[in-house]
C-alpha cells in the first residue's frame, strides 16, 4: 500500500501532524476533537473529512453540510478609486455590480492567464472585497499592490475573518434560525451584513457545491461558537460536518474549477471556458491585450470534461488519448458520488471537445474510454 | 483488532497463512487511512508474485494506492464480490474483503513479516506520528 501512483493523491489522503509551520484556521481545534483526517493543504492543516467523503457528498446533495473554508483569503480595496483597481486586475466588470452583489472573476496577469480566481464582493462604490484562494492569498495581495496605481488601500484581511459554508437544500432552513435577516430575500450571488448567531456576519448566498447554500464571513473568535451552535441545532435536519474531500468531489460534480488544476498561470479564461467571466469590452485590463489576440486566433485547447464508460477512474495528471496520440491530461479526475459516475476535466483540442466524442484515458496500462459530456456534469434542480 | 494469526507488511497489507495457501488483505489501519473504497482492481488467477510485488490496485475516493504482495507464489483465487461491493474493504477488511489467495513458494516466508503485536505497535507509532 502507499506506494500511491498519484502524487496528488497521495498527498491529500496522507494524514499530516500540526507542525508549527502549518497554519490554522481558528475551528482547529474543533476539527480534531472531531477526529477529523487533518491534511497540509497548501500550508494549512485542515480537515480532508469527518465520516467519509461519501456520506459528506450526500448530505450536502441531500441536507446541509458545514464547512471550515475560514483557510480562504480575503482582500479588502478601499477608496475613491476602489473600483478602477479591481477593474484593473481582475477581468470580469465590476463596474456592473450593485452594492450587496458579488461576481466571479479572474486575477490576471499581464498574459491574460490567472493569478487566481476569486469573488468579487461590493460594499461600497469605495470598498470592494474580495474572497481568494488559500494558498494564493499572499501572491493575490502583493500582485493586486502592485498594480494599484489609483491611491487606493489595499488590505490583506485573511485574519480578520473566520468563513464557514452552509450547503445543500436544508441550509437556509438550519441558517434562518440564526438570524432575523430575511435569508430568502437574498438572491443567489448577493449578500447583507447582518447578525447570525448574534454576530456581526457578511452572509453571502454563494458556494462551490453546486447547490444553494450561503457562505458567512465574521471575526475569527467567534467561530467555534458559531460551528456549535449549527451543528447542534441541525442534527434534525441532518447536518454533517464536511471536509476538504467532500468540497471537491462536490465542486467537481458542479462543474467548477480548482486553482492549479483546471486554472492557473498557464491558462486563459477562453481555454478554461469561462468566457462568460472575462469581459473584453469593459476597458483596458491586465491581460486584455493578450486575451484578444487569443481571441483572434483561437485557441489550440479548451478545457472539457468527460465521463468515463468503464469503472476505471481518471486521476488529476492521467494522459487523455484519442487513438495512441496523447492529446491532453487529466486536470481533475475522481468518482461522482452522487451521479455513481466517474468524471473529469482534461484540456484537449477544440475539434476533440464535442459532446460525445469518444475519448481514452490511460489508467495504469490500460487505455480506459471516455467520452465528451456537458458542464456542468450535476445541476441541482431548481 | 489485528489477529493474532496473520503477519502483517510495513505496506499494511496482512497474510493468513493455512497449509500451503496464504489468503492477502488490506489492514484496518490501511482502509480507514484510505477513506472510502470505491474500486479494486485485482490480478488474474494464475498470475505469479515475488514478495513486494504490485498484486493489485485500490482506490478510495480520494487515493490510488497500490497493493504489494507480501508473499511469493501463483494467485489461486480472487475475491471477485469487491469488484460491485469495493465498499466491503472499509467494512471487514480483515475478514470477508480479502483480496487474493495465494499459492505459497515458501510458506515459512511469512515468518518474516511483522506478527500482530508488532503491527500493533508499528501502527500505533505511525498514528503517534500523525497526531504530534
Amino acid at each position: 500500500m502507499y506506494a500511491a501512483i498519484s502524487e496528488e493523491a497521495s498527498q491529500i489522503f496522507v494524514s499530516t501532524p500540526a507542525k508549527d509551520e502549518l497554519r490554522k484556521t481558528s475551528l482547529n481545534a474543533k476539527h480534531r476533537s472531531m477526529s477529523a483526517k487533518m491534511v497540509d493543504f497548501g500550508g494549512w492543516d485542515m480537515p480532508v473529512e469527518y465520516t467519509g467523503i461519501l456520506a459528506e457528498h450526500e448530505a450536502v446533495r441531500t441536507r446541509v453540510g458545514l464547512f471550515d473554508v475560514s483557510h480562504m483569503g480575503e482582500i479588502e480595496i478601499r477608496g475613491p478609486r476602489a473600483l478602477d483597481l479591481v477593474q484593473r486586475v481582475t477581468c470580469n466588470d465590476a463596474a456592473k455590480l450593485a452594492v450587496g452583489q458579488a461576481h466571479y472573476s479572474g486575477l490576471m496577469t499581464a498574459k491574460g492567464t490567472f493569478v487566481d480566481d476569486l469573488l468579487v464582493h461590493k460594499f461600497s462604490d469605495t470598498h470592494y472585497f474580495l474572497c481568494v484562494n488559500a494558498s494564493n492569498q499572499d501572491k493575490d495581495y502583493v500582485h493586486i499592490a502592485e498594480h494599484n496605481k489609483f491611491g487606493a488601500e489595499v488590505e490583506n484581511a485573511g485574519g480578520r475573518y473566520a468563513q464557514i459554508a452552509i450547503q445543500g437544500p436544508r441550509t437556509l432552513e438550519l441558517l434562518q434560525r440564526f438570524t432575523g435577516v430575511a435569508l430568502e430575500a437574498i438572491k443567489y450571488y448577493w449578500f447583507t451584513r447582518g447578525e447570525v448567531d448574534a454576530v456581526h456576519c457578511i452572509i453571502a448566498r454563494t458556494g462551490y457545491t453546486g447547490e444553494d447554500g450561503f457562505e458567512i464571513y465574521f471575526a475569527p473568535e467567534f467561530a467555534e461558537k458559531i460551528w456549535d451552535h449549527l451543528m447542534d441545532s441541525g442534527q434534525d435536519l441532518g447536518v454533517m460536518a464536511c471536509g476538504l474531500g467532500a468540497r471537491n468531489t462536490l465542486r467537481l460534480e458542479a462543474g467548477m474549477s480548482l486553482y492549479g488544476h483546471e486554472i492557473d498561470d498557464t491558462t486563459t479564461p477562453w481555454e478554461a471556458n469561462l468566457a462568460w467571466i472575462c469581459k473584453v469590452d469593459k476597458g483596458e485590463f491586465l491581460g486584455r491585450e493578450a486575451l484578444v489576440k487569443q481571441k483572434a486566433a483561437g485557441v489550440t485547447r479548451t478545457l472539457a470534461g468527460f465521463e468515463m464508460e468503464s469503472k476505471l477512474i481518471a486521476r488529476d495528471g492521467y494522459a487523455v488519448l484519442q487513438g495512441e496520440r496523447a492529446i491532453g491530461s487529466v486536470t481533475s479526475g475522481g468518482p461522482a458520488p452522487f451521479l455513481k459516475k466517474n468524471i473529469g476535466f482534461a484540456y484537449v483540442p477544440p475539434a476533440v471537445n464535442k459532446l460525445g466524442t469518444k475519448i481514452g484515458v490511460a489508467v495504469r496500462a490500460q487505455t480506459a474510454a471516455a467520452k465528451i459530456v456537458s458542464v456542468p456534469f450535476y445541476k441541482r434542480a431548481k | 483488532m489485528y489477529p493474532a494469526d496473520f503477519r502483517y507488511s510495513k505496506d499494511h497489507e496482512w497474510v493468513q497463512v493455512s497449509g500451503a495457501t496464504g489468503t492477502i488483505g488490506i489492514t484496518d489501519y490501511a482502509q480507514h487511512s484510505l477513506g472510502d473504497v470505491v474500486f479494486v482492481e485485482l490480478p488474474k488467477v494464475g498470475t505469479r508474485v515475488k514478495a513486494g510485488d504490485t498484486l493489485g490496485t485500490v482506490e478510495s475516493v480520494k487515493a490510488v494506492s497500490e497493493v504489494f504482495s507480501p508473499v511469493s507464489g501463483e494467485v489461486a483465487e480472487v475475491n471477485t464480490e469487491l469488484s460491485t461491493a469495493p465498499e466491503k474493504i472499509n467494512q471487514d477488511p480483515h475478514k470477508s474483503a480479502w483480496l487474493v489467495k495465494i499459492k505459497l513458494a515458501d510458506a515459512s516466508e511469512a515468518s518474516k513479516l511483522m506478527d500482530a503485536k508488532a503491527y500493533t505497535e508499528y501502527v500505533a507509532e505511525k498514528e503517534k506520528e500523525q497526531t504530534a
